[in-house]
Parts: C-alpha cells; structure tokens; sequence
C-alpha cells in the first residue's frame, strides 16, 4: 500500500526536477510546474483567507449578533465597487480608511523605532576612555596587524565607532543634493560612496548565500528525502 | 570566454551543491556574536516563563528558516520554557505544527495547551501586532485548531506583551523583523530576538547594534551556527559544506570572467 506521504514525495520530487528543467531551456514540463503552482498559490491563499479570516473574524460574530461589525463589512462591500466604474468612485473610502490606519501606525514605528533609536545609537564616543590609551592601543594593534601577528578584528574593534559614525556621515553627504558635489563635499560623497559600495557589496554576498541556501534545500531533499542516497 | 554557454556554470554549480553531501569536506565554522547572543537571550530566561515564538515565513524559505525554527524550539523546550506561537504569514501554519510535531512532541514530549500552543495566523499584519500589545486573547480569540485561548492552560494569566518573557522571530520578509522591531520591540520594550534569511539580514544589523534586537540568525549560516550551540544537527550544518564549496566556485567563475573581461579589453585597445 503506497502511503499518501510517499505519493507526495514523488509529485514534489517530479515538480522539483519540471522546474530545474527550465536550466536547460523553456520547457513544457517548466510551464506545467509553473502554472501549477500558479493555480494552486491563488486557490490556496482564497480558501485560507475565506476560512481563517472572512468566517472566523466577521461573518460569525456578526451573525451572531455582534452588529458592530456591519461597518467593516460594509467597507469590505465598498472594495468590490471598482468592478463597476459607475460606483468605482465608492471603494475610496475603504481604501481611504485602510490608508489612514496603516500610515498611522507606520509613522508611529518609524519615528520612534527607525529615527529616534537608530540616531541615538550613532551618538557614540569616538573611543573608549583615555585618548593617548585608546590612540597607542589604535597603534599597536595596526603594528600587530601589518607584522600579521595581530588580528584585524582587535584593529577593527579600536576603530569600529569611528568607522560607524564617518560611514554615517559621509553617506548622508552622498545624499546632500542641495549642493554641488565639489571639494570637501566632492571628496565626502566620493568616501560616502565607498561606505555605500561595501554595504552593496555585504547585502549581495548575503543574497547569494540565500539563492544558494535555496537549492542546497532542494538538493537535499531529490537525494535524501526523494532517492534516500544521503543520511 | 565571453560566450561561455551559462549551463555549463550551473553544472558546477550542481556538482558544488551535491558533492559535499556524499563526500563531506568538514570545513570548520566558528559562533559569530549575534549568533552567541541570540542563543544567550533564550538562555537568560528563566525556567517556566513564557516566550512567544512568531514563525513568519513560508515554504520557500525552509532551507533557511526550518533549520534554525527547529533548533529555537529545541533551546526553548531544553530550559523548559512554555511556547507561545503565531504567524503572521498564511503558509506558516502547517509549518510550526510540523515543527511542534518534531521537535515538542517527539523529542521532548511535551504537551499541548500545556508547554505549547499554535495560535495559528492572524490577517493584518502591522495591526495584529500593535491589537496583541492590547490583548493577546481578543486578538487569537481561538488556536489554530479553533480551541478557545481561555481553555488552554498555557494561555492563563496571558494578557498582552507584558505577560511574555521574549520574542522570538523567523521571519522571511513582511511582516516579519523590521515589523516586530519597530511596532513592538520599540514600544512595548520587550526582548526580541530574531531569525531571518540571509537575503534580508543586513537590513536587520542596525537594530543589533543598536540593542533594538538581543540577537539575530541571518541565512542557512547563522542556523548551522545557531545549530552547533544547541547540539543539533540539522540542514544547517550539514548545507555548509556544500555553502562553502559553491561559494569558491562562484568566487572562481567571477575572478575568471573578470580576468577574461579585462584581458580582452586590453586587446581591443591596442
């Protein structure tokens, strides 16, 4: 007797080798996949906000006799009006009132979660107590480093403020438009650009590292869940 | 070079992605600190206290988020602490109960209603957070399994953020850990911590360093980390080899295209 659970690793298997399919070329089988799981996404994501959502949230407790809720629904008819364009006009003030609660909340976070606390942890001291400690630790640490006996890390931990506050600073430079970039502004930018191209550069090394993540997943499962090669 | 056929590349790929499984090169990975930290959040609770765990991601993310959900629970439950889960994505669901299923029940025979409970999704994202930092119960009036919040054991003496040690989030996108940070974490001042895929974790970095996040999990390497700190071995760590392998490979075909790229430009110009 063939378990459901093995009959679903098969399909996901065969639906995994439809989509690696494509790397050869455009396929019949890639498009099968495709609009499958098209298909599939959309019927699922409907009966889930239908059951889950629609029943349990409104419907019920305003059959129920929780009347208050004829206000959303009401708002929620309101939406369906863009198909007439007659009474389209109508649907703008569920769209209105779905804004106007979004944008409160956001502005809220934001404010006191982005711009407060992200430019209270850039007001930070330059180094760590006694200058002439901190600036013989700054060089004994890059003479370490440069005779490698040292570790950048211990370099980069005396500079790490510093670097933080610069990089700050010179990005939002970089973004100063009411200006010509030209001399201390120019050269500002110039490092602002720097800074930007690193953090480009550790934001794709962390996409590749996802996409990668991706298809170990998948390999994974062909040779271990699907063929059972690997343990 | 410049009319190298691309599938060949991916042939590479594949044989850097499937080799180290059958053949492991054991490449060494050591605990980075948001990683230590993230691990030293979950420790510092005591015994008993609540954690809500908010399992926001969806199947496509799995290979990262999987690793490091199942590894979450196995600290959580390893200090004994009772787990409060939700999702704020549709396709989370049937995910936390399979990784209840593993880990809770299989391995540490933990109850239901009692050490957990899926309360399951919520449509509303931004607003289901700032409605839970009102009332918990209003908010997931039922479980996922449509039992009331009231007669579950786990949920008695839960009001709002107030009555949960932690937050502890996987999250692949929105709403996911910017949202938590900013709705939750900045105005309710609770602990949260979070794990996420690699592709979004740089955006998450400001809020480590600004103590806005106790730790953070970023991509299948911060689960193969999170994973050796808990003792566990899970596609986390069995993935890094094959993380490590592709990624020379890929550092190799960039270093030669650049090679090619410049050495034929030098030619046209002469």
């Amino acid at each position: 007797m063939i378990s459901t659970e093995i009959i679903g690793t098969w399909l996901a298997a065969a639906l995994t080798l439809f989509v690696f399919s494509f790397l050869y070329k455009d396929n019949p089988f890639y498009k099968f996949a495709e609009h499958l799981f098209v298909g599939v996404s959309a019927g699922y994501g409907v009966a889930l906000e239908f059951y889950n959502v629609f029943l349990p949230n409104l419907w019920k407790p305003l059959t129920g006799g929780d009347l208050i809720l004829l206000i959303p629904f009401v708002f929620g008819l309101l939406l369906f009006t863009r198909f007439f364009s007659n009474i389209a006009w109508l649907s703008r003030w569920s769209i209105a009132f779905i804004i106007g609660i979004f944008a409160g909340i956001y502005i809220v976070g934001y404010a006191q979660g982005d711009l407060v606390q992200q430019v209270h942890a850039n007001l930070l001291p330059l180094w760590q107590g006694n200058l002439f400690a901190y600036i013989h630790g700054f060089l004994s640490s890059f003479y370490k480093w440069l005779t490698f006996r040292g570790s950048v890390l211990v370099w980069l931990e005396y500079t790490r403020n510093f670097l933080l506050v610069v990089g700050v600073l010179v990005c939002l430079v970089y973004f100063f438009f009411s200006k010509e970039h030209k001399g201390v502004l120019g050269a500002g930018a110039k490092v602002g650009v720097w800074f930007l191209m690193v953090s480009f550069g550790a934001s794709f090394g962390y996409t590749v590292m996802s996409r990668m993540s991706l298809l170990i997943g998948r390999v994974y499962f062909v040779l271990g869940e699907w063929l059972r090669l690997i343990h | 070079m410049e009319k190298i056929d691309r599938r060949i590349i991916f042939i590479f790929i594949g044989l850097a992605v499937a080799v180290p499984f059958f053949i492991p090169f054991g490449f060494e990975f050591s605990v980075t600190p948001p990683v230590q930290k993230f691990y030293d959040a979950i420790e510092s609770l005591p015994s008993g206290s609540k954690v809500l765990l908010s399992t926001d991601y969806d199947p496509a993310s799995m290979p990262e988020l999987y690793p490091m959900h199942l590894a979450a629970l196995k600290q959580l439950f390893s200090k004994d602490l009772k787990v409060i889960c939700t999702q704020l994505w549709a396709t989370g669901s049937p995910l936390a109960e399979r990784a209840f299923r593993e880990v809770g029940v299989k391995e540490f025979n933990k109850k239901y209603g009692v050490d957990f409970v899926n309360l399951g999704f919520k449509e509303g994202r931004e607003v289901v957070m700032v409605s839970m930092g009102e009332s918990i119960p209003k908010t997931f009036p039922t479980d996922y399994h449509g039992t009331r919040v009231e007669d579950l054991p786990i949920m008695q003496g839960v009001k709002n953020f107030n009555d949960v040690a932690m937050i502890v989030n996987i999250s692949a996108g929105v709403p996911g850990t910017k949202e938590w940070v900013l709705q939750v974490q900045t105005r309710f001042h609770i602990k949260l911590a979070s794990g996420t895929t690699a592709v979004s974790a740089p955006e998450f970095y400001p809020y480590l360093q600004s103590g806005q996040l106790a730790g953070l999990l970023g991509g299948m390497k911060g689960a193969a980390e999170y994973e050796k700190l808990v003792g566990q071995v899970g596609l986390g760590r069995r993935g890094m080899d094959s993380q490590s392998v592709s990624h020379i490979v890929m550092f190799l075909f960039i270093l030669i295209g650049n090679i090619a790229y410049f050495s034929v430009r030098g030619k046209k110009k002469k």
